[in-house]
């Protein structure tokens, strides 16, 4: 860790904001060691972020870094990648911001298939304002705007954001690091829309207000109720009941938005 | 130069905006259709590829203006260009604009408001919105056309301020001028001036984003890419664009940002005065509504009512001292516009008694009618 | 044994204390209990001969507090 955190991190920044126990400085550990992993260039990667504890992540990452406003990231990352296509942009974004002020953003990035890597901190709740529900939280979360259980479904947003276009979606957790780290670098090697659900934890609002105990007996949850899509494959319906599954979700080869757009300004350009 | 190197076509405001755009050097454009400023983004989706710029339609208003901000951290000149309901979304992003300090060029049509209004109908109920439309204490620039000529002219002059001040500039349109077809002399390159951002120093060691290095208040402004690697937020922050909680520093950013705007005053402000000197009344009219006042003047001279003009072609930072002199001489100023007196408000208190205001306030979509200020001059004289 | 290896076996694992906010996730979870808490609930390396190199601990430190020394054994 110490050789990328003085490479990858502005250390002179640490340590971050988030509250102790809180898995978002474990999933951006995984970026960073994906972002190594795919020797990037620091120099000609944008980190981009919507508001939130886990929209707080690139001021701390030594790269060019965009903190933008409430679930707009995505269509700030689309100004800067198409403006320039020779900048890796990458988009770090929580469940609120993602999905729900920023949902639109989301799916409409995934249906352009442009060339972004979308990094999705899933806590099922709004940290930052202090804990109320999300579109991810869970039928029955107790959350400070849901104080009789959380009556509302929600998104498996790998699904809508497949639907949507998207060429790579995968899901990940942050007690299965290693694999969290694979699921990364292959979405920052695919030239396309790229999507991964890291969940989070936020022991601070949904731990406590759903008495899930302890930081890492949050940690362990995950690693009880995450399976690998292999795993899954191999199981009977009564065994995945309750699990989520982990791993590549979806991958096609898909048309990317600014190669296209590039065709129409050579053709233009030609006449 | 001689007549035949004259360029002169025929061009509605919008498109005249479009290729105002594109002699000023735009390379991003990103927008979400909107009546009446739809011509806009539809020649600018032809004309961009052309000239190897990107165009790109957004899915909602809040997008285009984040796509836009976005660009211009990369170095491109960007700009949108929407209507009424349109602006009212952008204005979120629009105020991170100016917080985060990248230029950009925000054109709004103004349409018959409030809500989804008139669409077809001119207005221009929007000068208080471009004003105070995004949250927080803010300077703003606002350019207010009214000939085609100048839409083409003022969305040059749009994006040279925005790159000298590190800001989002505002161009007011309303239905007339950007849906009107006029004579525009399209000048050859080299003719306006084009300003380009000032960029750090090569080879600056220990670069700051927000640090500004000289009397301007405007940090030079790098471009992602560039090797620099600096953190941009609307969060207030301190010179190296890192949020801070500390008074003091957030107290002064707003400050600066409203300085660097207060010490351009002169190359920001342009007025336009027409029989300013012996005039016992004078019309202050901007955007559609100047044309009117135009004609109503000069039938009122040739009765030999003493009547001049200050045209206000930039209306944000509002020209209060350019009004203020006129209204020490004038016994009568008369303020028609299409609102109920937004600006006719804002003179009254620049103007601290010396003179008497009158307004002339069309909330119809009727264009305000050479007639409507000929009985109002004959009223107060 | 070189002087670096010597250093690993006595000390495999370093906190670095200033960046610990105690969250327990360290020595919650390490499989051999190397890892216990201090009266502030702060990591501290209790006992190190136990250690195998697994880097559950650094992996899971939020707050990159924690480096293991040398590689699994
Ligand atoms: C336009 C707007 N609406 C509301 C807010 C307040 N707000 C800040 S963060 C946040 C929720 C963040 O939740 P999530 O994206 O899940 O991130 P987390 O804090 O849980 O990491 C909200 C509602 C805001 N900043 N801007
Ligand atoms: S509030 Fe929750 S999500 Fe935010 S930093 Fe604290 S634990 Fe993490
Ligand atoms: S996991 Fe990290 S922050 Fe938490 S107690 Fe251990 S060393 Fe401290
Ligand atoms: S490396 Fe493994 S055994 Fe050693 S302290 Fe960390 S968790 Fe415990």
């Amino acid at each position: 860790m110490l050789a990328h955190l003085e490479k990858y991190f502005r250390t002179e920044r640490l340590p971050h904001i988030w509250c102790p126990g809180c898995a978002n400085g474990i999933i951006v550990k995984s970026l960073v060691e994906a972002i190594d992993k795919a020797g990037l260039d620091q120099d000609k990667t944008v980190i981009v972020s919507g508001i939130g504890c886990s929209s707080r992540a690139p001021g701390y990452l030594n790269f060019n870094t965009l903190h933008t406003t409430h679930g707009r990231a995505i269509a700030f990352a689309t100004g800067v990648k198409l403006a320039n296509p020779e900048l890796n942009v990458i988009v770090v974004t929580g469940d609120g911001d993602g999905t729900s002020i920023g949902g639109n953003h989301l799916i409409h990035g995934a249906r352009r298939n442009i060339d972004l890597t979308v990094l999705l901190f899933n806590n099922s709740i709004y940290g930052m304002t202090g804990g109320q529900y999300s579109p991810m939280s869970p039928q029955g979360a107790k959350a400070t705007t849901s104080p009789y259980g959380n009556i509302e479904r929600p998104f498996d947003i790998c699904n809508l954001v497949t639907a949507s276009g998207a060429s790579y979606v995968a899901r990940g957790n942050s007690y299965h690091t290693s694999q969290l780290t694979n699921l990364i670098y292959q979405g920052l090697q695919n030239k396309g829309f790229s999507f991964i659900e890291a969940i989070s934890t936020c022991p601070v609002y949904f731990g406590r207000k759903n008495k899930l105990g302890r930081p890492a007996d949050m940690l362990k949850m995950q690693k009880e109720f995450c399976i690998s899509k292999e795993a899954a494959e191999k199981m009977s319906a009564e065994e995945k009941a309750g699990k989520v599954i982990t791993g590549v979700l979806h991958y096609a080869e898909l048309p990317e938005y600014t190669e296209q757009y590039q065709k129409i300004v050579d053709k233009c350009q030609r006449r | 130069m001689t007549v035949t190197d004259i360029k002169a076509k025929l061009m509605q405001g919008n498109q005249a905006c479009a290729e105002g755009a594109i002699y000023a050097g735009i390379n991003f454009y990103a927008g979400y259709p909107i009546t009446p400023s739809t011509e806009i983004a539809e020649v600018l989706a032809e004309r961009m590829p052309e000239e190897g710029g990107k165009f790109i339609q957004m899915e909602d208003e809040i997008a285009s203006m984040a796509a836009i901000v976005g660009a211009s951290l990369t170095g491109a000149k960007t700009m949108t260009a929407t209507s009424g309901p349109g602006f009212s979304l952008k204005q979120e992003n629009f105020g991170y604009g100016i917080v985060a300090e990248t230029p950009c060029v925000v054109v709004n049509v103004q349409r018959l408001g409030p809500s989804t209004g008139g669409p077809t109908a001119p207005a221009q109920g929007d000068m208080m919105q471009a004003r105070w439309g995004t949250h927080g204490d803010h300077p703003v620039i606002a350019l207010c056309p009214s000939t085609v000529q100048e839409c083409f002219d003022l969305t040059v002059k749009a994006f040279n301020l925005a790159e000298e001040f590190r800001t989002p500039v505002l161009l007011l349109l309303d239905e007339v001028i950007g849906h009107m077809r006029e004579r525009v002399f399209v000048p050859q390159p080299g003719e306006l001036e084009v300003v380009d951002r000032i960029k750090p120093e090569a080879g600056t060691q220990n670069y700051l984003a927000y640090q500004p290095v000289d009397s301007t208040l405007v940090p030079p402004m790098a471009s992602f890419g560039d090797g620099y690697r600096f953190h941009v937020t609307g969060l207030l922050h301190d010179e190296t664009g890192f949020p801070t909680n500390n008074s003091e520093v957030m107290g002064s950013l707003i400050e600066r940002l409203h300085q660097k705007i207060e010490r351009g005053r002169e190359k920001i402000v342009i007025v336009e005065e027409i029989d300013i000197d012996d005039a016992d009344v004078v019309i202050i009219a901007y955007g559609c509504v100047a044309r009117s006042a135009q004609k109503a003047q000069k039938m009122a001279r040739k009765k030999g009512q003493k009547v001049g003009i200050l045209r206000l072609i930039t209306v944000w930072p509002f020209p209060e001292e350019e009004v203020l002199r006129v209204a020490e001489k004038a016994k009568a100023l008369i303020v028609p516009e299409m609102n109920r007196g937004q600006i006719k408000d804002v003179v009254q208190s620049a103007v601290v008694g010396k003179a008497e205001v009158y307004g002339i306030g069309n909330v119809d979509g009727e264009m305000v009618s050479p007639c409507q200020i000929l009985a109002k001059i004959e009223e107060v004289l | 044994m070189s002087m670096n290896a010597v250093k690993e076996q006595l000390e495999p694992v370093v906190v670095n204390l200033a960046w610990c906010k105690g969250c327990g996730i360290c020595y919650s979870l390490c499989p051999t209990k190397v890892l216990s808490s201090n009266e502030l609930g702060k990591s501290i390396v209790s006992e190190p001969n136990k250690c195998t190199r697994c880097k559950i601990c650094e992996n899971h430190c939020p707050d990159y507090a924690i480096t293991v020394m040398g590689v699994k054994k």
